[in-house]
C-alpha cells in the first residue's frame, strides 16, 4: 500500500487530517459544529453547478462554500446561530438539487464529492491541497489569539477591540477555503466527522488549549493513517473508518471524563471544573 | 401551628466543599423572612434546598404547602414564543400535560395578578424583549398567580438602583400581606427589607443564625458566624455590618 | 388558473397523494420545529435527519422495509445522544456532531456495499433530496399515523415544554421532571424527522423543520399563534412547490421537470428573509408617572 500510486493519497491524507485537526479544534470550540458541517456539504451543491457550467468543480466548491460561509455569518446579526446555519445550508443545497438534476450522470462525481474517494488521488490534486491547507493553517496561527479570546471570551474580546462577529465571519472564510480544498479529496461528509470527532475527544482529555491543539492534530492523523491503511486492505470506504473512529475517540473522551470527575469526588479535593 | 418550612440540622456538601452545616430553622405562615448574607455564604443554596432542587448531605428538611420560586436571573432569548400574559398563565398549570381551554376565569387572574405587580401595562410584549426589571415582575406575577403559601425570591434586588428595589419590596410586603403568603427573600443588603421584615436569617461562613433583627444582627452572633470579629454600624436607620479588619464592607 | 395549474394536475393521483402527505409532513415539522428552534436543538433536528438516511439505506441493503429502517435509526440516535446527556448547548452539538459522523460513515458503508450488490447509482440523490412524487399508496396510512402520533406528542408535552425553557429551576420545583419531557420531546422530533426524510428527503426535511418555525417566530407572538403559523407557511410552501414542480415539467429542460425540494426550499427561505428584515416592535413607552399605585421602575 505504499507504492507510490498510493504516496499521493498518503500525504493528502495527511495534509487533509492536520486541516481538519486545527479547524477542528476551533469548530468545536466556538461551537461551530453544525457549521462544520454545513460548508463542506453545501459546498458540494456548487460543484454540481460548475459541472453544468463547465467549469473545474474547484470553482463551483469555492463559490458556493465562500458563499456559505457569508450567508451563515450575515443571517446570524439577527438569528440564532444554528437557525442561520440550517437556513443557509438548505438553500445552498436545494439550488444544488436543481443542478443535479440538469446534469446527466452525476451521480457518481456526487458519491465522490460525499464520501471521497481512497484511490485516485492525482500529483495535481494534492499540491493545490498543501498549498491552500498551508495558507488555511498559517491564517489561522496568525489569528490564534484572538480568536482564541473571542472563542472563549466573546465578551471580554469585544471590549478588547476584536468583533466576535468579524472573527466568526473570517473563521468562517477559512473553514470554507479549508473545505473546498479537501473535498474533492476525502469526501464532504467525512470532512466534517474528521474536524469534529478528533477535536472533541482531544478537549477531554486535557484542558490546555495548546495541547488540545495539537492532540486534536494527533488524532486526526491517526484516525486518517489508520483508515486509509484499513480501506486499501478491506475495499471499504475512508468514510466509514474515519467516522467510527472519531466516534471512538469521543467516546472514550467521555468514558475519561466521568472516571475522573468521579475520583476527584471521592478524594475530596477540589471542585472539579464542569465538562 | 406547623411551619410551612422545617429544616433540622441540615447540611450540605458540593464537590468536596462543605457549604452549608448545622442549620436548623423554620419559616411560619404568612411570614416575611430576609435570607441575608454575603455572596457565596450559601443563600441559594438554602433555597435550593427549600424547593428540592438541590439534595442535603445530613439532616432533614420537612415541607408543607406550595411554593413559588422566582430565580435569580433567567436566559430568555428573544424569539421566546411568550408573551407576559403567557408566561403568568404558565404559573397556573404550566407543570400539567395537554391541552387547556382559555376561559375567561383564568384571562381574569393573569389580569388580576398583572396589575397588581404593576406589569399591566406590557402584557402583549413578548417576555424576551423587556428589561431585567420589567421580566422581574412578570416572574412574581408568575409565581404568585398559583396562590402558593411561600414565596421564595433569589437575590431579585441585585441588580435593581434603590428606588426600584423599595417598589419591589413593597409590591411584596402589600401582595404578602393581602394573601397571607409568606415571603423569603435573600439578598446581600439588608437595608431594603428593614422595614417589611418579620424575621432574618443570617448566613455567613456556611451557618445561619435565625431570628428578629434586633436579635441577630449584633456584633456578636455575626461574629460568631463569620468566624472573625466584624462591627454593626447603624447609621439612620441603615445598618452596616464591618468586618474588624476594615476590610470592604457588607 | 389554467397557465397556474398544467394540464392533468388534479386528475392525477400521484398528486393528490403528494399533497395529503405532504401537508401532514409540513404540519408535523412545523409544529415540532418551534420548539426545535426556541430549545436551540435545530442542528439535532438536522442530524436526526441525516442519520434516519443511514437507516434507510441499511435497511435498503439488508432488505428490511425502509419505514422501520428509519425510524429505528432515528430513534436510536435520539436515545444514544441522550445517553450521553450532556447538558450544556455546545456540549449536545458536539455530540450529536459525533453520532452523525458515525452515522454517515455507516452511510458510507452501506451504499458501498449497495454497490455491490446492485445498481443504486440514483440512490444518493433520492436520499439527499427526496421524491415527494414515488410514494407508494400502501405506505401512506402508517406515515400519517406516525406524523400524528409525534405531532400530538409535542402538543400535549407544549406547556412543559414551554415552562422548562423559560426556566428548568421553575419547572423542577413544581414537579415536572425536565429531563424526561427533554428526552420524550426529542423522540418526537427524532420520529417527525425521520418521516420527513423519508418521504421528502433528508435535505427538505430540515428545511420544513427550520425554515417555518423560523419565521413564525419572528412575526408570531404567542405559543399558539406560533405554531399555527408555522404550520400555515409550511402547508403554503409545500403545496406551492408540489405545483411549480408539476407544471415544470413544461419548463425547460423540457421533460424532466424541476425538483420539487428545490421549490419547496426558496420559498421557504424566501418567507424567512421577508420576516428578516422587518424591525422587531418596541414596547409600549412608559407613561409619566403620576400615580403611587404602580411603582416605577
Amino acid at each position: 500500500m505504499f507504492s507510490s500510486f498510493m504516496m499521493n493519497t498518503w500525504i493528502a491524507g495527511t495534509a487533509v487530517a492536520v486541516i481538519a485537526g486545527v479547524m477542528g479544534f476551533f469548530a468545536v470550540l466556538r461551537g461551530s459544529t453544525f457549521a462544520a458541517h454545513a460548508i463542506p456539504n453545501g459546498a458540494f451543491a456548487g460543484a454540481a453547478g460548475a459541472g453544468l457550467l463547465g467549469l473545474n468543480a474547484l470553482v463551483g466548491l469555492a463559490v458556493f462554500s465562500i458563499a456559505g460561509a457569508l450567508g451563515i455569518a450575515g443571517l446570524s446579526r439577527r438569528s440564532r446561530p444554528d437557525v442561520a446555519t440550517a437556513l443557509t445550508f438548505v438553500l445552498m443545497l436545494g439550488v444544488g438539487a436543481l443542478f443535479v438534476s440538469w446534469s446527466t450522470g452525476y451521480a457518481q462525481e456526487a458519491y465522490k464529492l460525499l464520501f471521497g474517494e481512497t484511490y485516485g488521488v492525482s500529483a495535481d490534486e494534492v499540491t493545490p491541497l498543501l498549498v491552500l491547507g498551508a495558507v488555511s493553517i498559517a491564517a489561522i496561527l496568525v489569528m490564534f489569539r484572538p480568536l482564541m479570546l473571542s472563542s472563549a471570551l466573546p465578551e471580554v474580546a469585544a471590549a478588547r477591540g476584536v468583533s466576535p462577529q468579524r472573527m466568526e465571519l473570517a473563521f468562517l472564510l477559512i473553514m470554507a477555503l479549508a473545505t473546498s480544498m479537501t473535498v474533492p479529496v476525502v469526501g464532504a461528509l467525512l470532512m466534517f466527522s474528521l474536524m469534529i470527532g478528533p477535536a472533541a475527544a482531544a478537549r477531554s482529555f486535557t484542558a490546555s488549549p495548546v495541547v488540545a491543539l495539537a492532540l486534536s492534530v494527533g488524532l486526526a492523523l491517526v484516525t486518517v493513517w489508520i483508515g486509509l491503511a484499513l480501506a486499501y486492505e478491506t475495499n471499504w470506504p475512508l468514510g466509514f473508518f474515519v467516522g467510527i473512529m472519531g466516534a471512538g475517540f469521543f467516546l472514550m473522551g467521555q468514558a475519561w471524563t466521568a472516571l475522573r470527575t468521579r475520583s476527584l469526588i471521592t478524594d475530596g479535593g477540589a471542585s472539579p471544573t464542569p465538562a | 401551628m406547623t411551619p410551612l418550612v422545617e429544616l433540622d440540622d441540615v447540611g450540605v456538601r458540593l464537590g468536596g466543599r462543605q457549604i452549608l452545616r448545622h442549620v436548623t430553622t423554620s419559616i411560619g405562615d404568612g411570614q416575611f423572612t430576609g435570607l441575608i448574607g454575603p455572596n457565596g455564604a450559601g443563600k441559594t443554596t438554602l433555597l435550593r434546598v427549600i424547593l428540592g432542587l438541590q439534595d442535603v448531605s445530613e439532616g432533614r428538611v420537612r415541607k408543607t404547602g406550595t411554593v413559588g420560586y422566582v430565580p435569580q436571573k433567567l436566559l430568555i432569548e428573544p424569539d421566546m414564543p411568550l408573551r407576559v400574559k403567557d408566561v403568568v398563565s404558565l404559573g397556573i398549570d404550566g407543570n400539567k400535560l395537554g391541552i387547556r381551554l382559555p376561559s375567561r376565569e383564568r384571562t381574569q387572574k393573569v389580569d388580576d395578578m398583572l396589575i397588581a405587580v404593576g406589569a399591566d401595562r406590557y402584557k402583549n410584549a413578548r417576555v424576551g424583549e423587556l428589561s431585567g426589571g420589567e421580566q422581574q415582575r412578570v416572574m412574581i406575577a408568575h409565581a404568585l398567580v398559583s396562590k402558593p403559601d411561600l414565596l421564595l425570591l433569589d437575590e431579585p434586588l441585585a441588580n435593581l438602583d434603590i428606588s426600584s428595589a423599595q417598589g419591589i419590596v413593597t409590591v411584596l410586603s402589600d401582595l404578602s400581606r393581602k394573601e397571607g403568603i409568606a415571603v423569603l427573600l435573600s439578598a446581600h443588603d439588608m437595608n431594603p427589607l428593614l422595614p417589611v421584615m418579620d424575621r432574618i436569617i443570617y448566613v455567613a461562613g456556611g451557618k445561619v443564625a435565625a431570628g428578629t433583627v434586633d436579635e441577630v444582627v449584633q456584633p456578636e452572633v455575626l461574629g460568631e458566624l463569620y468566624g472573625h470579629e466584624v462591627d454593626v454600624l447603624r447609621v439612620r436607620g441603615r445598618v452596616l455590618v464591618v468586618a474588624a479588619t476594615g476590610l470592604v464592607p457588607q | 388558473m389554467r397557465y397556474i395549474f398544467e394540464p392533468g394536475f388534479f386528475a392525477s393521483g400521484q398528486v393528490h397523494t403528494a399533497l395529503l402527505v405532504g401537508a401532514v409532513i409540513a404540519i408535523t415539522s412545523a409544529v415540532v420545529g418551534v420548539f426545535t428552534v426556541t430549545r436551540g436543538q435545530s442542528f439535532a433536528g438536522h442530524s436526526l435527519a441525516d442519520i434516519s438516511v443511514t437507516g434507510g439505506s441499511g435497511a435498503f441493503f439488508i432488505g428490511v422495509s425502509q419505514f422501520w429502517g428509519y425510524l429505528a435509526f432515528g430513534a436510536g440516535a435520539a436515545a444514544f445522544i441522550e445517553m450521553i446527556g450532556v447538558q450544556r448547548r455546545r456540549g449536545r452539538d458536539v455530540a450529536t456532531g459525533v453520532v452523525l459522523g458515525g452515522a454517515l460513515g455507516l452511510a458510507a458503508l452501506f451504499l458501498y456495499l449497495g454497490t455491490q450488490t446492485s445498481s443504486t447509482t440514483g440512490a444518493t440523490f433520492t436520499i439527499l433530496f427526496g421524491s415527494l412524487f414515488v410514494l407508494t399508496s400502501s405506505t401512506v396510512p402508517a406515515l400519517i399515523v406516525s406524523a400524528l402520533i409525534a405531532l400530538v406528542t409535542v402538543i400535549v408535552l407544549a406547556r412543559v415544554l414551554l415552562l422548562s425553557s423559560l426556566s428548568p429551576d421553575i419547572a423542577a420545583a413544581r414537579g415536572v421532571n425536565v429531563r424526561l419531557a427533554g428526552a420524550v420531546f426529542l423522540m418526537a422530533l427524532a420520529i417527525s424527522v425521520a418521516l420527513s426524510a423519508m418521504v421528502i428527503g433528508a435535505l427538505l426535511s430540515t428545511a420544513l423543520l427550520i425554515g417555518p418555525a423560523a419565521t413564525a417566530l419572528k412575526v408570531a407572538r404567542g405559543p399558539v399563534r406560533a405554531m399555527v403559523t408555522a404550520a400555515a407557511i409550511g402547508v403554503l410552501a409545500t403545496w406551492l412547490g408540489i405545483v411549480l414542480s408539476y407544471d415544470s415539467f413544461y419548463w425547460r429542460p423540457a421533460g424532466k421537470g424541476w425538483p420539487v425540494s428545490f421549490f419547496i426550499v426558496v420559498l421557504v427561505a424566501g418567507a424567512y428573509l421577508v420576516t428578516y428584515f422587518k424591525p422587531s416592535r418596541p414596547i409600549p413607552p412608559q407613561p409619566a408617572q403620576e400615580h403611587t399605585c404602580s411603582p416605577a421602575l
